[in-house]
Parts: structure tokens; sequence; C-alpha cells
């Protein structure tokens, strides 16, 4: 291994997380053998020339995220995360499982809430979460589905084994990175694609619009979708552009669209336009101004009306929240037993709930050892890491739990897995997240082979948000069998005709004569003739 | 297709089209100006900024100020470097709808703009580095994106900008009327060597005037970029065909082609200045008439209630 690695397993012995690329020794993983054979190969220059370049290409491709009204590129790493493919078969059915579970959960919430009357959960937990919305409460949303998309947080712990860290069934993104990783990567570190079985991502938007058209309301032949977005100062607007661009739909705002008669129109300079299915990229409380946030300049007067009578399909539906409410989630494993008699692939991670009197003094106890998060927040806001915190902010957290114990959950501090990351003139050991992102369209959840890997750039740091510091990996699903489709190079099997089209200067006779004419006078120009 | 997007793409074309012209007229005034005497450019930068559409920020205004208004302010809509900007937000916000080669593009150029240096020299070469992006700019506009309804609009927004930088280009005239010559103008416009193909040696004001403003053939010629709008304009609006114009901003292009196509030319010269202030009126007629027909939005959200 090349000196790039040199202070690597210190590094990684420091941590004491879980190594995705060597086992303990150095000695790479066979999973990762052929990305470790093209790092063998590269010096630091060669490594830095790359990264540059792959920068440069995201910062002219506007591969940016915009933070605090800056557009940034999301800085993406050179070496992948590679996942074998047993490891992905089990992620594969643990996250379809979990988003059926949470689909049938939703639907019996906003429905008969057979699951309270059962005694799973308690009704309180319901009614207290902060996306519980009971404007949709007690309607079947057009098509069926209420989580059309979504991205299931995955971690693995220090003994290798994963975990879900939390579920995203509202507003999941990071998606576009996995497609414009691939291409990245693709220029950025050919040789590892050689001859490794490589499962692609490209199908993600085929299969996206193909949900998003099934789930259509009834009686549409061709429907329209659009994709709904805040607008260009949103931090994710350049995931709205990239899969509205690549599905070929429309990228609406809310003042593009207008509901009239419980259907939902386009302005378009043919005049309005039906829209049959809004693929909502805003949160719910900015979607209609006539059943939430009144000031809301994002959405669409009477969309929720429109959904309930049936004229549009909303992607994902409106109050999926309470299914990603952190409480719930300790839930997670009880309601896949309810619902759907399996044991949950996946286990969660260790939850408190401190609503639980015993609970509440265990956590307030060991404070300073534990990572608390409040349930309806998202993007790492709010997260309190114990072993990092000071002594006010653990004492500000403990006031604010005692007041409102329902509104935070805590978990014990995992060391999260490391991979390889460039850091300065070497490599070193940085944790990383997943997310799987799976697509549900009624009959069938597709999960997308690979997913969003975060990293956190800084040594020793486990937050991985791109608003924090954060950078991706892509990543590698590898295949076992040649039965599933696979990254590669079209092999050139085209018939070589050997004949361009030119029109030949020097062959011209006229054009020659002239010339040995033209050498006679100087003998200078004739040596400069021949040379 | 969205009316505001088919507004960023019209948007678009105007803008690019603008820091070209912008460019180009900067570019070759800039070489009569340094051998004015100190007192002379001054006044002369002011009116110059004038004719571009501009009024002076503050009372100290040379050649310094003018580089900065023109060619590098990045709040200004009339500066090179603000039209690039707002070329590509309006990019930015139509995205999925024009060519990643065309986004791509004009990304880069933005990020470009920082990268010169902001004396004279460095300008001369801003400019031409300037017209190379919008160059390529509108070759990938015309070969990547479908000659569909969307690339209509943004050739539409380039015709009328076209007709408009021709119109201030050759009203520039007056403010340098000392000296600047015949050439430098057919320099600036790029037909210097189409002119002389086309006419040979009759030389004269009159007839680099009329080949600026009435050739048929030269593609920034006024009656060409007028002719070019009026074509988009049809092709996005097919009806009327048989009686008249229903459509506000035909009448106005076509008033305005009309006008120049079959006016004698006989006293052209003195008249010019009359010519370039009415199609400069027409352009903004136009373009305001275009955004009545397609891009008009109802600024508030409005609700309307069940039909039943």
């Amino acid at each position: 291994m090349s000196d790039l690695f040199e202070d690597y397993s210190a590094a990684a012995g420091r941590s004491g997380a879980y190594d995705e690329m060597f086992a303990p020794g150095q000695q790479a993983r066979s999973s990762y053998g052929q990305v470790a054979g093209a790092l063998r190969e590269l010096s630091l220059a060669d490594v830095t020339a790359r990264a540059d370049s792959m920068a440069r290409t995201f910062l002219d491709r506007g591969v940016t995220f915009d933070f605090a009204g800056e557009e940034r590129p999301f800085p993406l790493d050179i070496v992948p995360r590679v996942i074998p493919a047993d490891e992905w078969s089990v992620l594969e059915r643990g996250v379809a499982q979990r988003v059926k579970a949470l689909e049938a959960f939703l639907n019996d919430v906003y429905d008969k809430m057979a699951v309270v009357a059962d005694g799973v959960i308690p009704r309180q937990l319901v009614t207290t979460s902060a996306h519980f919305h009971r404007q949709v409460h007690g309607f079947e949303p057009a098509g069926g589905v209420r989580v059309h998309i979504s991205g299931i947080d995955v971690v693995r712990d220090a003994a290798g084994t994963f975990r879900v860290l939390e579920d995203n069934v509202r507003v999941p993104s990071g998606v576009s990175y996995v497609l414009e990783n691939r291409r990245a990567m693709a220029k950025g570190l050919p040789e590892a694609f050689g001859q490794q079985l490589i499962r692609p991502v490209e199908e993600y938007p085929r299969r996206l619009l193909s949900a998003l058209r099934k789930t259509a309301p009834a009686g549409v032949d061709d429907p329209t979708v659009v994709v709904l977005t805040p607008g260009v100062f949103n931090s994710a607007y350049f995931e709205h552009t990239l899969l509205a661009g690549l599905m070929g739909v429309e990228l609406v705002e809310g003042r593009d669209l207008i509901c009239r008669g419980n259907r939902v129109y386009m302005r378009t300079t043919a005049g309005e336009q039906r829209v049959d299915v809004i693929y909502k990229r805003i949160d719910d409380e900015f979607l209609d101004p006539l059943q939430f946030r009144s000031d809301s300049m994002l959405g669409c007067p009477g969309l929720v009306n429109a959904a309930r009578a049936g004229g549009v399909t909303i992607a994902n539906a409106v109050g999926n929240g309470v299914a990603d409410d952190k409480l719930v989630y300790s839930y997670v494993p009880d309601l896949i037993r309810y619902y759907l008699g399996e044991e949950p692939v996946i286990a969660n991670v260790d939850t408190f709930r401190l609503e639980e009197p015993e609970a509440r003094e265990h956590v307030l106890d060991r404070l300073d050892e534990l990572v608390v998060k409040p349930v309806d927040g998202s993007g790492g806001k709010g997260l309190v890491i114990g072993p990092d915190a000071s002594r006010d902010e653990l004492d500000a957290l403990r006031k604010r739990i005692i007041a409102d114990p329902r509104g935070w959950i805590a978990q014990p501090v995992l060391q999260l897995s490391t991979v390889p990351t460039l850091s300065g003139d070497k490599f070193g050991p940085r944790h990383v997240d997943l997310r799987p992102f799976a697509v549900n369209d009624g009959d069938d959840v597709w999960v997308l082979p690979g997913g969003l890997t975060r990293v956190a750039l800084k040594e020793g740091s486990l937050i991985v948000n791109s608003s924090q510091g954060g950078g991706s990996k892509d990543t590698w699903v590898l295949a076992d069998s040649p039965q599933v489709p696979v990254e590669s190079i079209p092999r050139p099997s085209i018939a070589v005709r050997e004949r361009v089209s030119v029109w030949p200067v020097e062959s011209n006779w006229r054009d020659s004569q002239k010339e040995q004419q033209q050498q006679q006078m100087s003998d200078a120009q004739e040596v400069a003739a021949n040379a | 297709m969205l009316s505001r997007i088919a507004e960023s793409l019209f948007w678009i074309g105007r803008y690019v089209e603008r820091a070209d012209g912008t460019a180009r007229i900067l570019d070759v005034h800039l070489e009569r100006l340094n051998h004015l005497p100190m007192e002379e450019q001054r006044s002369v930068a002011q009116e110059l900024l004038a004719v571009m559409g501009a009024r002076p920020q503050s009372e100290e205004f040379g050649l310094d100020e003018l580089l900065h208004a023109l060619a590098y302010d990045k709040h200004s809509a009339t500066s090179i470097a603000g039209s690039l900007g707002a070329a590509r937000e309006n990019a930015r916000r139509a995205r999925e709808t024009v060519s990643s080669g065309l986004w791509e593009s004009l990304n880069t150029t933005y990020y470009g703009l920082n990268q010169h240096r902001k004396d004279v020299v460095g300008t001369y070469r801003f400019c031409n580095w300037v017209l190379e992006r919008t160059a390529m700019v509108s070759g990938l506009a015309d070969t990547t994106v479908s000659h569909d309804e969307s690339w209509l609009f943004l050739v539409l927004g380039r015709s009328l900008e076209r007709a408009d930088m021709t119109a201030r280009m050759l009203s520039t005239r007056d403010v340098l009327s000392a000296g600047m010559s015949w050439v430098n103008m057919l320099r600036c416009a790029g037909a210097y060597e189409s002119f002389l193909r086309t006419r040979r040696a009759a030389f004269g004001d009159q007839h680099a005037a009329e080949f600026l403003l009435l050739d048929r053939l030269f593609p920034r010629s006024i009656v060409y970029a007028l002719r070019d709008a009026d074509d988009c304009l049809a092709k996005l609006d097919p009806s009327a065909q048989r009686v008249g114009f229903i459509n506000d901003a035909r009448r106005i292009v076509g008033q305005a082609r009309t006008f120049l196509e079959f006016h004698r030319t006989d006293d052209l010269m003195s008249e010019l200045p009359e010519h370039m202030e009415r199609v400069q009126k027409a352009v903004s007629q136009a373009s305001d008439a275009i955004s009545r027909k397609y891009f008009n939005q109802a600024d508030e959200l409005a609700w309307v209630g069940e039909v039943s």
C-alpha cells in the first residue's frame, strides 16, 4: 500500500469503529479488493489532481446545495463505499419491510386507528405528534399510496451490525447526489470499475416516474406529473431540477399552480393544464395556506381539498410526518410484527423513551454519555451528543427534557463505521452513514441499489449532515450473479468503415505545381518546406 | 410549457445577447476613449453610459467608472457581468428545461467572470472572452435544444435584444462623432468583411448605416433581427393567419420592421437618431406585449372554490 495509507491503522485503532475497507491488521476486505488495487497505483499528486477535477466538475455542473444563501459544491470523496452483495440483500429486504410497515401504519392512523385499539402504541403518542395532521384524517389518498418515496437511514455499529437510525417518509432528499456521484466517480476512479460488477443507479428516475404515474387518480389515462419545489433558494433545489429534468416533467412552484373545483392546474403558455400527480418537495406546513400556515407563499390554496376529493395525487401524502416521529420510530419493530407478522430484518438502535419515568431518570443521570435528539427534527438539527457537549449545554438540555419529555429521545453514542477518506495529504478513517432510497408504487417496494453515503469530514466527528461539514461518497453495491444488471462499458461491435470524407488540398495538381514554383523562389523557403 | 419557464428562456436570450452587444460596443469605444484628453473622456464616458440606458451613480464618472458600470458591475442589468449573472440565474430556474450543455456553459461563464484584470488592457481581453462565451452559449442553444416552443422564446428574446443593441450601437456614433469612423462601427458589429464584400469600394457613411440597419442578409442588421423576431412570434401563435393580427407584439415588431424596410434611404443619415429611437421603443413595447400575452401570472395566490 502506498504511503497515503501510512498512519491509517493507528488512526483506525484510535476510533475503535468498524472499518468498511480494512479488516484489523490493514488487510483490505475482499469487497474492496479492486478499489485497494486502484488506489495502490496512485501517488498523492494523482489523487489530489483527481479530487480537484471532480470538485471543479461539480461546480460547473452546478451540483451544489444552498447553504446560508450561498451555493456550495457537495464534497465527494474519491474512495467509494462498497457493499458486498450478501450484505445488500439483507439491507434491501429490511428497508422494503420497514416501508411496508410504515405505509400500513399511516393508513391505519388516518383511519380507524386499530393499532391503538389493539394496544400496540398509546393513542396519546399519535395525537401529540407535531406532524399528525387532522386535516387529512379519514380519506384514502388517490392512488392508494402514502409513502411513495422514502429514505431509511442505517448505520453500522462497532460490531459491524447494520441498524436503522431513523426513517424519512416526508421529503427524503439526497438521491440526486447518488446519481451525480456515480457519474463523477466513473471519471475520477475509472480503474476501480474494471472487472467488478457494480449495480447501476441510473434506473431511479424511471422507476420514480412510473410509480408516480401508476398512483395517479383513477380515470386518468395519461397522467401529468409535476415536481413541486419551494424555489431556487431551497437547499435541495439542485435535486428538484435534476429529478424533474431526468423524468422529463415540469418543475413547478406554488405560484404556477391553481386549484379550481378540486382539480389542480398549472399556468402554461397555452393556458391552464390539468395536473394529476404532484411530487411534493415542500413541507406539509407550507403546502396549503387554507389548511396549514396561512402566511405560506410557497404552496397553493386548495391542494388538500383537491387531494381529499381524489382530484390529485400528492406524493408523499400529507401527514406522513407522524410515521417518522422519532418516538414512533422506537415502536417500529412492534409495528412490523403487528402489521406484517414478521420479525424486523434490521434492528433499531436502542432508544430511551423519555416519557417513561424510569428511562427518563436513567437518561438524566447519564446525559454526558448519550445522544439526545428532538423527535421531529431532521438534518441533525437540535441534536446533542453528550460526550462532546459542554456542561452549560447539558444543563440547558436537561431543563428542556424535563419541560417536554415527549419532545426528545435518547440513544447510546454509536461509533459509526469508518471508510478511508482523503484529508490533506493522506487517507484517514472517517465515520459514515447510509441512506438507501425506496420507491413504492403500491404493489411493490423497489430499493435503489446503493444509496447516499454521507461522511463526516472531520476526524472523530459523528455528524455527517451536509449543512454541518459533511461530504458524501459514491456507494457501490456489488452484484454476485450475472442475473442483475450491472454498470458496464458497451463493447465496441461496430464494423469499421475506412472512409473519411475530405477534400485533399495537397493532391490538387495545380496546387502542387504552384508550390514547386513558389519554392524555387527562395532557398530558405525550400528548407522550411522540406523540414 | 410553464409560463414562468418561458419567461426565463426569453430573458436568457435577451441577457446573453445584451452581454454580447455591450462587449462589442465597449471594445470598440475603449480604443477611442483612450486617445481623448481627460475632460473629454469624462463627458464621452457619461454619454456612452446614457446610450446604454443607465445614469452615472456619482459625479466623478471617468473611464474606470465606465468600465465598472458596463463590464464588471454585478448588480446592474446594463453591465456584462450583470447580464451574464442574470442569464445564469434564469437558467438555474429553468434548468430542467434547458439542455445541460447550455446550463453548464452559462454556469461556467458565470464563475469565470471574476478571473480578469479590471484595467483597460484586461477589459479588452474580457470583452473578447465574453464574445467567445456568448457565441458558445448561442451555439449550444441552437444545437442542443429542440427547436420547439422553448427555443423559440429564447431566440425571440435574442432577436429583440439584438435589434435593440444594434440600434444602440448606431446611436453611439453620435457620442463620438468626432473621429468614430464607420470602419470601427462595422468592426463592432462584426460586419466589416461582410460589408466590404457586398459594397466593395463604395464606402461611405450612408452605405455603412444602410448595411447595419437594412441589410436583409446580414444577421446583426436591425431588419434581419426584427424579421427573426417576427418569425418566432408567428410560429409561437399560428392562429389568425388570414386577416390582420390579434397579437400586439407581432403588430409592433412588424410595423417597426416595415417602416425601416420601406423607408426611402436618401436622407438616412439625418434621420438616423430618430430611427434608432423608434427601434428601441418598439423593442421595449414588444417585450411588454409578449409578457402580457405569454408570461402573465396572477401575482397573488387566489383560491377558487368548488364550482357546484
